[in-house]
């Protein structure tokens, strides 16, 4: 390197001024192509049906904003109703998720108990479970506790900490907080109820945060759960009431139904804005420990 | 570590003889004590674990040996839910789907997600922009919304065709043609690409620079450096990344429902083993059989997680 003469070393810098330029046109390019439908969805609902069937362009040529009020009362309740329901059972789940993770995350980081070890393996193995083999049982259990067309099956299991994938989330986080803390407080003489809610569960805010944000999103987008518990369109939550939308009226009002899968997509991107570093930072510390 | 403690405390123990009866059972306390504040913290997942988790596992073996449609007891039945899966050509049809789908949608997902990664772990100016851009669809890929998106995208009158008429191509109908409409739910999956790439990119971070530059100083090129540096140092993140998409496309439902609108169609091509078990046991209540075939899909994803694990040896490298 140190024998390279000045000119060829100003060559240098230009061909990796090039290729980094090529870098991000590519980049640029795939992350366009990527978001392409995307802004094709938004744009589209702001079009009449019959264009959308013919412009792939993403100005609408005739600007049709009645998509949004015609979408809002295609079905038997306004859209704001399942907005609700599924803002119901988006809280609940939230709650649930950050009382019962925590809790169970608290002891399987900080506490030594017998059975230890294989209660955490085990916590670990129903992350991997599939619904789909506890749902025909669970289905049977509520159908008995008449729960079906509650938001009740929906809400209770989060309130019992099923969700492990987010008590394992904590569990990493809580381990990786200074002990001196809880030692100290151990000391003075607080419980471990005193040490969790004052100490630990302050500390663990961005480990908090990135449950209560995918929580969000991950009730938000569900559909299988809340398709087999919800029957009655009273109950609908979003995005059961997408799919009816689309089952009714599938040929004919395109512009609507775009307008409403964008107002359903909203707020998931609403809170990717906001919450991203919390996102980033939680499928890294789940992914490699 | 136990022993040298105990030698501590009863060192301290006998050096301040008068603190020592107070402090021993103190600390036996202490223990106990811990022990049961961590069954009360446990409470809520114990019993989620009894009431939500195992014991509906256990119930849905009970019920695949039964007749079962929600209206009187359950029939035993042996072995029959077990012996009609051999001769039920949907099943075998959707096994066949579901398998096209994980074996080709998962590999190519991953192969982008890495692809994306080396090139944004290069130092690119604006890594987070990227970043997220590419990682948005990961957030919205299983929504109902984007699903509904899809079978307009790829519809006869579509976006897709559009383009492709643009180009003078005359496109079919993809989401309706027995031959493509399962390709356009494998766009789909490779389209959320970005959560494992996000992986990737923590990943790469963590391999020294340093042995990239002493195997550049040994003389090996960019392609060498990737197959011998990267690629043995992300063995493990790849299998992780492998063995968490596996599960997943195993498991998907939603974008298969809402795309062939709950039939599984065209003539049964996005019919997934996930779809066909929602039609037996929420369509036409037969909650036995359905319980046999999601104890079926349990030992299959097992199966194939364990095939993971064990094949893992030979080719994941954990470091020293």
């Amino acid at each position: 390197m140190v024998t390279k003469t000045s000119a060829a070393g100003a060559a240098d810098t230009a061909r990796d001024h090039r290729r980094r330029l090529l870098i991000h046109v590519g980049l640029i390019g795939f992350g366009l192509i990527m978001l392409y439908p995307l802004l094709w969805m938004v744009s589209s609902s702001f079009k009449p049906t019959a264009e959308i069937f013919s412009d792939p362009g993403l100005i609408p040529e005739e600007f049709v904003p009645e998509n949004y009020t015609e979408g809002w009362t295609a079905l038997q309740h306004p859209f704001h109703h399942y907005i609700w329901n599924s803002l119901i059972v988006v809280a609940g789940s939230i709650i649930g998720n950050l009382l019962a993770c925590s809790m169970a995350a608290y002891a399987f980081a900080r506490l030594e108990f017998k059975g230890k070890r294989l209660f955490f393996s085990i916590m670990l193995m129903t992350i991997m479970l599939p619904v789909h083999v506890v749902i025909v049982p669970q289905y049977i259990l509520f159908a008995n506790l008449d729960w079906i067309n509650t938001f009740y099956p929906l809400i209770v299991p989060k309130l019992l900490a099923t969700d492990a994938f987010f008590i394992f989330l904590m569990v990493q986080f809580i381990r990786g907080l200074p002990r001196d803390l809880d030692e100290a407080a151990r000391i003075d003489g607080c419980g471990h109820v005193r040490i969790f809610l004052r100490i630990v569960l302050p500390l663990s805010m961005p480990a908090l945060a990135t449950t209560a944000i995918f929580t969000f999103i991950w009730t938000w987008n569900d559909f299988f759960s809340q398709l087999i518990f919800l029957t009655d369109p009273e109950m609908y939550t979003v995005p059961i009431a997408l799919r009816t939308f689309v089952d009714s009226q599938s040929q004919t009002s395109w512009g609507p139904l775009f307008a409403m899968s964008a107002i359903a997509l909203g707020p998931i991107f609403g809170f990717f804005l906001a919450g991203q570093r919390y996102l980033v930072r939680g499928i890294a510390t789940t992914g490699i420990k | 570590m136990g022993a040298t403690r105990e030698r501590t405390v009863s060192a301290q123990e006998a050096g301040s003889a008068a603190d020592s009866p107070r402090r021993r059972p103190r600390r036996g306390g202490r223990r106990s004590r811990e022990g049961l504040a961590a069954y009360l913290f446990l409470t809520p997942w114990f019993a989620g674990l009894l009431f939500i988790t195992i014991g509906p596992i256990l119930a849905s073996l009970y019920f695949s040996f039964t007749d079962y449609t929600l209206i009187g007891d359950p029939q035993w039945v042996g072995l029959d839910n077990y012996a009609k899966m051999l001769t039920d050509e949907r099943l075998h049809s959707s096994l066949g789907v579901t398998f096209v789908y994980v074996f080709v949608s998962v590999p190519l997902q991953l192969a982008m997600a890495l692809a994306l990664a080396m090139v944004l772990d290069r130092g690119v100016r604006g890594l987070p922009i990227y970043r997220s851009v590419y990682y948005l669809p990961s957030l919205l890929g299983s929504s109902v919304a984007i699903a509904i998106l899809w079978r307009r995208v790829f519809g006869a009158d579509g976006l897709i065709n559009q383009v492709l008429a643009f180009f003078g191509v005359d496109g079919v109908g993809w989401v309706s043609h027995p031959d493509y409409a399962l390709g356009t739910l494998i766009v789909l999956n490779v389209w959320t690409f970005g959560a494992p790439m996000v992986i990737f990119l923590a990943g790469l971070r963590q391999i020294p620079r340093m042995y990239y530059e002493a195997a550049a100083v040994d003389g090996a090129g960019r392609m060498r450096q990737f197959f011998s540096v990267t690629v043995p140092l992300l063995t493990p993140i790849i299998f992780f990344n492998l063995v968490l998409q596996m599960i997943n496309a195993f498991q998907t439902f939603t974008q298969a429902f809402v795309v062939s609108g709950g039939t599984g169609g065209p003539s049964d091509s996005t019919l997934f083993y996930t779809l066909y078990l929602y039609q037996t046991g929420f369509g036409s209540f037969e909650m036995g059989y359905a319980s046999a075939m999601a104890w079926l899909l349990l030992v299959i994803i097992a199966g194939f997680t364990a095939v993971n694990f064990l094949a893992s040896k030979y080719w994941v490298f954990y470091g020293d």
